[in-house]
């Protein structure tokens, strides 16, 4: 098979040997396969493993501790509750203004872009932004919102950052659904004298709107396991009440993971286990949400 | 614009001309996100280099802006990314095509239904929870059998950054081989094939262009990756072909300015956008290769 692909299936005398290389080569791909399912097997095992025992109702209510002792059943407790708020806070303001922004572009692009090279260019620069490393949007909202705008290490400074972060993917997520709507209805409500915008306001975002959320939920799923970004922009480690403004201080779940990962007492790596546990149940509790959302509305 | 517009731009009401430029607004909104990146970059840099030869940073060995004796090579920071997207693709490249050799070619839709949510939700675990796995067990488990083996190495925060590309590499390349048209399949079945030819000379040269640019998304994806290489490979800038020592990214620097206290103005600040910079620069360069890629070898069935 080295020039011609062809040539190497024309004569049967190496049958026998090339049904024993295909069985091979399928015993591979099946290896290769459950190397996936197996890391995450053990990804969520060890998990639970580390987390076992400290793990308690507590640890979702109590601010965190510099001593280990106290995150135990029956110590002074200690938890991960100013950063689950934290977080709570930063993905409700990220969503608020990625809807707005994520639609608004998506529904420009679809429904009101000319077809020119400034439509191509804005297209083609949101499939780049969406390659563009996390930590360099950290950077950027660092220079702008922290220090050029003057908002500090605050709330609304991460949200708008984790904004920028995820507005490719809502935008793209959106664009698929508004396509998605079909184009008869537009047709229909044009026939009956609707103006551009009636149409999109009346018929292409309520039906759009199921996809929109789900799409827009995932990404803000990615969002709040987001670290870097929010570690450049100041997110605080040791916060003992939530934020309470826009513009408090504020700490985030994956933040204070990485706090109590990096401690060098063995303990701690018990309590960053907790702490991850409770971040993919929230972030698992997100996805359901719109997968509900997917089926509820699916209409072929 | 994919939608009918009977309208056709000419008939305009008052309404559509406001909805008009607000949702023009939203979509330029990312266009001052790339502006906004570069400027950052490049204005946070040129102080930088108003105190840092460019020469010395792009050739200089040593990487050691905030302690004194200070020196400001880069090319350690650059040599531990490159460990890592070396390592990590070393495992991700093979096990995510064969993955989606399976999927595409050989797995019915029973196990089509079970691997790909599970790849999924190993896509959507965040990158701080992979840190903690590599710290917690990978390490422990190389320690085993390499009991020198520092709390932080370069092998952990690969063999990490690893399983978390797989999911991408998978995903695009299945997606690049189910978009093969059966014709080609039956026409190597026709010829005698096996299922093991047509998979590998017909399916695999077919979906070159969209495997390609998987593999090319995903090395971009390591070169980027932050906190699983901080927390499992190090903070100790090394160049070092020994991958149980403690190695520092470029991410993982930034993030050693990032919670240190940094003054802003000081040197150290300043290479924060510098190194930023640098890696921006070979994520953009990865992202339109992977573009390039997918046009310069798509294979087109009409």
């Amino acid at each position: 098979m080295s020039t011609d692909p062809i040539e190497g299936f024309v004569g049967g005398e190496n049958l026998r040997r090339k049904r024993l290389y295909g069985r091979i080569f399928v015993g591979i791909c099946i290896l290769s396969s459950l190397v996936g399912i197996l890391a995450l097997v053990v990804l969520i095992a060890d998990l639970v493993y580390e987390a076992w025992g400290w793990l308690t109702l507590d640890f979702l209510t109590y601010p965190p501790s510099r001593f280990p002792e106290n995150y135990l059943p029956g110590g002074r407790g200690a938890g991960i509750y100013p950063a689950l708020i934290g977080s709570i806070f930063l993905i409700v303001l990220t969503a608020i203004f990625t809807v707005f922004l994520g639609v608004g572009a998506a529904i420009y692009l679809e429904e009101y872009a000319p077809d020119n090279r400034i439509t191509r260019f804005i297209e083609a620069n949101i499939a780049n932004l969406a390659g563009v490393p996390s930590i360099v949007y950290g950077l950027l909202g660092l220079a702008i919102f922290v220090r050029a705008v003057g908002l500090g290490s605050s709330l609304l400074a991460g949200a708008l950052t984790l904004t920028l972060l995820i507005l490719p993917i809502v935008i793209v997520a959106a664009q698929e659904a508004i396509r998605a709507v079909p184009d008869s209805r537009r047709q229909a409500a044009y026939g009956v004298g609707a103006t551009k915008w009636e149409v999109t306001r009346d018929i292409v975002l309520p039906a759009a709107i199921p996809g929109i959320m789900t799409g827009t939920i995932l990404s803000l799923s990615r969002a709040i396991g987001e670290t870097a970004p929010i570690l450049m922009v100041g997110a605080a480690t040791s916060m003992f009440v939530p934020p309470d403004s826009l513009s408090s201080p504020f700490a985030a779940m994956p933040m204070q993971i990485f706090d109590w990962a990096r401690l060098p007492q063995a303990e701690f790596q018990h309590i960053a286990a907790a702490g991850s546990i409770v971040l993919l149940t929230v972030l698992l509790l997100m996805n359901a949400t719109a997968i509900l959302i997917r089926n509820k509305y699916d209409v072929k | 614009m994919s939608t009918t517009d009977i309208t056709n731009g000419t008939v305009s009401d008052r309404g559509t001309t406001i909805a008009r430029i607000v949702f023009f607004a939203c979509a330029l909104v990312t266009v001052l996100t790339t502006f906004g990146i570069i400027l950052v970059l490049v204005t946070g840099s040129i102080p930088f280099f108003r105190n840092v030869s460019l020469v010395e940073f792009l050739t200089g060995t040593e990487w050691s802006p905030i302690i004194r004796p200070r020196s400001y090579g880069i090319l350690p920071l650059v040599w531990g990314t490159l460990l890592i997207v070396v390592g990590s693709a070393a495992i991700a490249l093979p096990v995510g095509v064969l993955t989606a050799i399976y999927l595409s070619e050989y797995a019915n839709s029973r196990v089509r239904r079970i691997v790909k949510p599970t790849l999924e939700i190993l896509a959507g675990v965040p990158t701080i929870v992979y840190g903690f796995f590599a710290i917690s067990f990978i390490t422990p488990q190389i320690q085993r059998f390499y009991p020198d083996t520092g709390t932080f190495n370069a092998l952990s925060g690969a063999i990490v950054v690893g399983i978390m590309i797989i999911p991408m590499v998978s995903s695009l390349s299945e997606d690049a081989m189910s978009a093969v048209p059966d014709e080609l399949r039956n026409a190597g079945y026709g010829l005698g094939a096996t299922k093991f030819e047509v998979s590998t000379a017909i399916v695999l040269p077919a979906a070159i262009s969209g495997i390609l640019a998987s593999f090319v998304l995903a090395i971009s994806r390591a070169i980027g990756e932050t906190m699983a290489v901080t927390l499992a490979a190090g903070m100790q800038p090394n160049i070092t072909l020994n991958v149980f020592e403690e190695i520092q990214t470029m991410t993982a620097y930034m993030v050693q300015v990032g919670i240190s206290d940094v003054s802003v103005g000081s040197v150290g600040y300043q290479s924060l956008f510098a190194v930023g910079l640098v890696l921006f620069v070979m994520t953009l360069a990865m992202n339109v290769l992977s573009q390039y890629v997918r046009l310069r070898y798509r294979e087109v069935y009409e």
